[in-house]
């Protein structure tokens, strides 16, 4: 049975509330306000090293591991952008990084968004998703180095 | 009668848009609105029948071939030379040489004409408004040289500062390569003024017409370039062939670019010898399908004539930039005297990617971002634009759809 925080569970949940728009403006109407709610990165953390590439606007990530679990917070100068980006942090955020390599993201697809992943867009949600797997990749590798010392 | 509608009364819009099949077309359920000329336009039935053509009915490797087929491809190749010939007012078909592009054009001429010309402590002078094509192949021209590149600043309203640009040409300059119509701004710069006293100094001047080929009435004769390069994309014709002009004691003097087949007369494993002016740069079997529509493409566009063709996108450009800057808020970038149809514009507080996204939704085509021109955007402290670009086909409706998906998306992104 599915946990009602799992990946999948967290999915289902948005691909449930995207069915209730009717029309694009309102998916996006939507996605507009997820990103302006999403809290604004601290001004220190904006720096080119946190900067994802392939975005035709700013993109920033930081990542933190703390308990077996990955947190996220990011941050764009685009909106919309940010809406993308609020989803895939409420999907991902505090999750392992196995669960996050693992995670195939077709919410993305379901909810019509599909378009923001390909190459062209270079709206960034592409290089996002792999920076998010970077990071979960590089800390499951910390941790399983640390086990295997110790 | 009203003055205002006679233009639309002699210029058939709707007779120009039914050449071009695309423009029929629907983007997320709306009739397209395609305002990204400047990146690359639509093509003519015209163009489209040349390519078919061709490959239906005469395709053929070209020059050497004693065969039939070989000699149409061939007579139908080199017609594309004639034309771009009266295209350009040049004196010589051997001036034109056929590129991939005007990025190639600009490469071969720092690759040749650069290496053998440009030696440490030179100076080559661009300007603040480039397109990175010509920009990164003088940058890298320099690196490799120890030579120095200037660059002419750029004014608030997207003019050249002319007196800066004298300042900055001395006795050490030996290139002045230079836009003539800016890709982001639409600002015409005063290329013959400035291949003038280029000239004077005795530098030899390339320009960038990328944008402007399509609009302005050009001359490489009367403007005395040494160098002129644009696309077969940006008028109308295909992607992938390109035209270099230069001057003939330049291209004779210059060194070979590529190597291989077209460009030798003749091989042995001691001595190659290379082909006369222009094959001597053309080396490889070259675009022949996209070569031959160009032709097409510019007697289609000489046909509507482009005196015709800029009153119409004039009349665009002004209509849009009234409508535009009813909007509050926002301001738009490049205001020379003298433009052509691009409107770059900025909006307080909102990102151009997210207009650009929200307006492809209303089946509108607009270009955000730094339009290949970072620096530039640098100097104006923004992200980047959004673009609006007129051509031949575009109407007063399209323009009034657009002004009004922005501000259904200024209303949702505020």
């Amino acid at each position: 049975m599915q946990e009602s925080n799992s990946i999948a569970a967290i999915e289902n949940e948005i691909i449930e509330e995207f069915q209730l728009f009717d029309s694009w403006e309102d998916k996006y109407e939507y996605i507009i306000d997820l990103g302006k709610k999403l809290p604004a990165l601290d001004p220190g953390f904006k720096t080119d090293e946190n900067r994802v590439r392939g975005c035709q606007s700013a993109v920033w990530l930081v990542a933190d591991f703390k308990d077996g679990q990955v947190a996220y917070k990011a941050d764009s100068d685009a909106v919309i952008v940010k809406g993308l980006i609020s989803m895939l942090i409420r999907v991902l955020d505090l999750q392992s990084p196995d669960n996050i390599l693992n995670a195939k993201l077709e919410f993305i697809r379901e909810i019509g968004m599909m378009n923001h992943l390909a190459q062209t867009r270079s709206n960034g949600l592409l290089s996002m998703v792999k920076q998010m797997k970077n990071y979960a990749l590089a800390f499951k590798a910390r941790k399983d180095g640390a086990g295997a010392s110790s | 009668m009203q003055a205002s509608a006679t233009i639309e009364n002699v210029y058939d819009v709707d007779a120009v848009r039914r050449q071009f099949p695309i423009l029929s077309r629907q983007v997320n359920k709306q009739p397209l609105v395609y305002f990204d000329n400047a990146a690359t336009t639509q093509k003519p039935q015209a163009v489209i029948d040349a390519l078919v053509n061709y490959y239906t009915g005469y395709n053929s490797n070209i020059h050497r071939g004693i065969h039939a087929l070989a000699e149409e491809a061939t007579s139908a190749f080199e017609a594309s030379r004639d034309a771009a010939q009266s295209f350009l007012n040049a004196e010589h078909r051997e001036q034109i040489i056929f590129t991939k592009g005007t990025t190639e054009g600009i490469n071969l001429v720092a690759a040749t004409w650069g290496r053998a010309n440009i030696s440490e402590g030179d100076e080559i002078i661009i300007s603040a408004m480039e397109h990175h094509s010509n920009m990164v192949p003088w940058f890298m021209l320099c690196q490799e040289k120890r030579a120095v590149l200037k660059v002419i600043p750029v004014d608030a309203n997207g003019e050249l500062d002319m007196e800066a640009f004298e300042n900055l040409l001395t006795a050490k300059t030996k290139m002045v390569a230079i836009v003539h119509v800016s890709n982001a701004l639409g600002t015409i710069n005063p290329v013959k003024l400035i291949i003038e006293k280029a000239h004077n100094a005795g530098a030899v001047v390339l320009v960038d017409g990328a944008q402007s080929s399509v609009h302005l009435d050009i001359d490489v004769t009367d403007l005395d370039a040494d160098f002129f390069v644009f696309s077969s994309h940006k008028v109308y014709g295909p992607t992938g062939v390109g035209v270099l002009y230069g001057k003939q004691h330049l291209l004779e003097a210059m060194p070979v670019y590529q190597g291989g087949g077209e460009m030798i007369k003749d091989v042995s494993f001691e001595q190659v010898t290379y082909n006369d002016l222009p094959y001597k740069f053309e080396a490889g079997t070259p675009n022949i399908a996209d070569t031959i529509a160009f032709k097409a493409a510019l007697d289609f566009t000489t046909a509507i004539g482009k005196e015709n063709i800029r009153r119409h996108e004039n009349e665009l450009l002004f209509y849009a930039t009234a409508e535009l800057e009813k909007i509050s808020g926002l301001r738009i970038i490049g205001n020379a005297k003298h433009k052509i149809s691009v409107i770059s514009f900025v909006i307080e507080n909102i990102h151009p990617q997210d207009l650009g996204i929200l307006l492809d939704h209303r089946g509108i085509a607009v270009r955000t971002g730094t339009h290949c021109a970072q620096p530039l955007m640098q100097f104006f402290s923004i992200p980047g634009t959004t673009r609006a670009s007129f051509a031949m086909y575009n109407t007063r409706e399209e323009i009034d759809i657009m002004i009004s998906g922005l501000n259904k998306a200024i209303k949702m992104l505020s």
